[in-house]
């Protein structure tokens, strides 16, 4: 039953008669593949344009309504060797797209600002020690002034806002006194211009903005670019569902387009993608991925079905409850909602510095000022010299510190097959001391394997991979996929529920149930030895093998488990599993606390435990069951094969077969927040350096330029350092 | 110094016409994507004529 894919839902009219469509690309990953895409689709007939976007790998597509059937371009990005899936950009993902445009615009208005009072400030700087008439320089500041005050205005009202939000909140936070300082200082150098004092701020004023929006785009663009990601994911799953139209016809659409009360059918070897109820039909399913529990189990008429859920032998109807991610088992949502409550308690470093420093600076300058008068200097003499302290302690560095370290750590996490749901997820992957895996899915990987291949001949091997091509049982596919078979045989029938048979050379061929194939000694020998595998029994005239076929551990899962001990973390194994299987998971990786059939509930009381003990955990898993424990957790990761709500409440998702990529995560978080720190100790150093300075009075407008400049590029080179690769870490 | 009275609306003019132009590239979709921008530069001949706008 070929079903030709619907991609209706994605098209979107753009007027003047045009149709737009965005589609993710698999393995675009160069100019070359850029250029081959374009000049291949735009040859289409009524295109009007094709373009690849290289930094998101999507490409954009227009053509006259009507024309042309989109699924045309699918099928010629394919013969390219593309493989592409339509995709819809989540709200989430074009709000922070509009964010990070919108503070690029204020950098650059900010930036242009920036260089132009520069070339006013030069020579009034230089001119002071020299030969400027007092009304050339009050000129330049006026000049500056008409520049600078409409800038500031708009450029800096993220900062504006922000700090108005939180003191409405009646706390504060780092855009408070960055506020004051822009604000004070622009007044006073309008107050100074206008009696025609020497030294006046715009500039130095600007730059702060300039600087502060160049820290605040980086961590913005952080974000956008890992919605962009998530959203290519998200598409390159690739979820559809075959539904009924009208009577007994099917067609395949995108999950999006799937409604509450629709019917799907669910065949053997598919994987759910919504939560419904079975309206006729009776299969094995594997919910493992839901509930951890790998024994497959029967339903029939009237039991619920779960997205994730595989089916393994009978065909289903479903009636859709939910689609997607809607709807979920009530109990889960419910631990969920508490767990996500008690992380957004977590406070960020930048909010702690923040919390720390404001007083502190205000406090300087107003004992500044006391100081002055105190010591007999006039009211204005103070003012002026508590101003350029809170100038010269404006957070430039500080605001700079945090985001340039995340945005370069990271790009070095997501080369390493890493990427983050959150910037602060860096702090908390940091400081994690104790990790708890899950087994089904996360320790194992989530598709099965043969794990007797070396026992059984090759020949016989190959030939059983091409025979078990012809059908659609997950056990089947297994053997496939093990034997790295591409051409089934000709001729070859699938029984359902009992395997497939044929002829080659005269000689009768089956591979299913050792029932099937009167295989039953040698599978029950198997299953004596190993009584959580599947077997798959295959017999070539005389000749008989039985494969055993079950959840296979990452090949690199004890390697990274000895190398995470010896970073100092302990590990521990939670799983919704039976007690062999998880008993014999834990035995090979050398891991000895492990726990066995653990509920959701059981899963975080273990995480709060730890918690109370004062362990730092990190949380890794996959299934639905795991979703609270991962928002529990003080870190989390998945797997990115894992349910849509854990991969949306783990603070980041590691892609690929290997666990590698949780050992970089960690060695690179350690990093990158060691060089946080650093570079919060480059901004109190800076601080001590320049605030006697200012306190003496003998700040000049020259001196504020260069060290918010100096700080500003120190912390930022300092920041690359993140990208350097930690030993062991890849 | 009366050259001052052309040479500062001038530099003023340059530095609005640089922003306008900034601020234009923008509005274009011309950061849109900066990775792909860079190998179209080098890119034996383009292939479409369009705009991301």
């Amino acid at each position: 039953m070929q079903t030709t894919l619907d991609l209706s839902h994605y098209l979107r009219s753009v007027g003047k008669g045009l149709v737009h469509l965005d589609l993710a690309v698999d393995g675009i990953n160069c100019a070359g593949c850029m250029a081959k895409i374009e000049r291949s689709l735009s040859k289409i007939p009524d295109v009007v344009s094709a373009r690849v976007n290289l930094t998101d790998r999507r490409l954009a597509l227009e053509w006259k309504a009507g024309a042309i059937d989109p699924s045309v371009f699918v099928d010629r990005l394919e013969k390219l060797g593309y493989k592409a899936y339509p995709f819809e950009r989540a709200g989430a993902e074009t709000l922070e797209a509009e964010r990070a445009s919108s503070l690029l615009r204020r950098l650059g208005v900010a930036a242009f600002a920036a260089m132009n009072v520069m070339m006013l400030s030069v020579p009034v700087w230089s001119g002071n020690a020299g030969d400027m008439l007092p009304e050339q320089r009050d000129f330049f500041h006026w000049l500056s002034a008409l520049i600078v005050l409409p800038a500031a205005a708009y450029s800096a009202q993220p900062f504006f806002s922000s700090a108005f939000r939180a003191l409405r909140a009646r706390s504060v936070n780092m855009d408070v006194p960055i506020s004051i300082g822009i604000t004070l200082a622009l007044a006073m150098s309008i107050f100074e211009t206008a009696t025609h004092a020497e030294h006046a701020y715009f500039d130095a004023a600007i730059m702060l903005v300039a600087f502060l929006l160049a820290g605040r785009y980086l961590d913005q663009n952080m974000r956008r670019k890992t919605r962009a990601v998530a959203g290519n994911l998200a598409a390159l799953k690739a979820e559809t569902a075959t539904k009924f139209v009208g009577d007994g016809e099917i067609v395949s659409v995108p999950i999006a387009a799937i409604r509450p009360g629709d019917m799907v059918l669910l065949r053997p070897g598919e994987r759910s993608a919504v939560d419904g109820n079975v309206i006729s039909g009776r299969s094995e399913v594997d919910q493992s991925l839901i509930t951890g529990e790998t024994l497959p189990k029967t339903i029939t008429v009237g039991s619920p079905v779960y997205a994730g859920t595989l089916v393994r032998t009978g065909t289903l109807r479903v009636r859709v409850s939910a689609a997607s991610e809607a709807t979920l088992l009530s109990e889960i949502s419910r631990l969920l909602e508490n767990a996500l409550q008690s992380r957004s308690r977590y406070l960020r470093l930048a909010e702690r510095a923040s919390r720390l420093y404001a007083p502190v600076v205000h406090a300087a300058a107003l004992l500044t000022m006391v100081g002055w008068l105190i010591a007999g200097a006039g009211l204005h003499d103070s003012i002026v010299t508590a101003i350029a302290v809170l100038i010269i302690t404006c957070p430039c560095a500080l605001g700079l510190a945090i985001p340039a370290v995340q945005t370069v750590a990271s790009g070095a996490l997501f080369s390493s097959g890493v990427l983050l749901n959150s910037g602060e997820a860096i702090e908390r992957l940091a400081a994690v001391d104790h990790v708890i895996f899950d087994k089904t899915g996360t320790l194992t990987l989530p598709e099965l394997d043969v794990t007797n291949a070396a026992a059984i001949p090759t020949d016989v091997f190959t030939l059983a991979g091409r025979v078990a091509l012809s059908s659609r049982h997950p056990v089947a596919a297994a053997v496939a996929r093990a034997a790295k078979a591409s051409a089934p045989l000709p001729g070859f029938q699938e029984e359902p529920g009992q395997g497939v048979h044929g002829l080659l050379d005269g000689l009768e061929i089956r591979l299913g149930r050792p029932s099937y194939c009167d295989a039953e000694a040698e599978a029950n020998e198997i299953l004596s030895h190993d009584p959580e595998a599947s077997v798959v029994a295959f017999r070539q005239g005389s000749s008989c093998h039985v494969f055993a076929v079950r959840q296979r551990l990452r090949a690199d899962a004890a390697s990274v488990i000895a190398a995470l001990r010896k970073q100092g973390l302990s590990i521990e194994i939670v799983s919704g599993d039976r007690e062999p299987a998880v008993r014999a998971a834990a035995e090979s990786l050398g891991i000895c606390e492990w726990r066995a059939e653990v509920t959701p509930v059981d899963k975080i009381a273990r995480i709060d435990e730890l918690g109370r003990q004062g362990f730092k955990v990190l949380m890794v898993g996959d299934g639905l069951n795991d979703a609270p424990a991962l928002a529990a957790a003080h870190a989390s990761i998945s797997p990115i094969s894992a349910t849509h709500l854990s991969q949306s409440v783990a603070d980041a998702v590691f892609l690929g077969e290997q666990l590698l990529p949780i050992q970089a995560a960690i060695a690179i978080s350690r990093k990158a927040m060691h060089l946080m720190r650093q570079n919060l100790w480059f901004a109190v150093v800076y601080n001590a350096l320049a605030v006697p300075i200012a306190i003496a009075g003998l700040v000049t407008p020259l001196i504020a330029a260069a060290a918010m400049s100096g700080s500003s590029l120190l912390v930022t080179l300092n920041a690359l350092r993140a990208r350097i690769r930690t030993h062991g870490a890849v | 110094m009366e050259v001052l009275v052309i040479l500062v609306p001038l530099a003023l003019l340059l530095g609005a016409a640089g922003l306008a132009g900034f601020l234009w590239s923008l509005k274009n979709g011309q950061y849109d994507d900066l990775e792909g921008a860079a190998w179209r530069a080098i890119a034996d001949d383009d292939p479409v004529e369009s705009s991301n706008g």
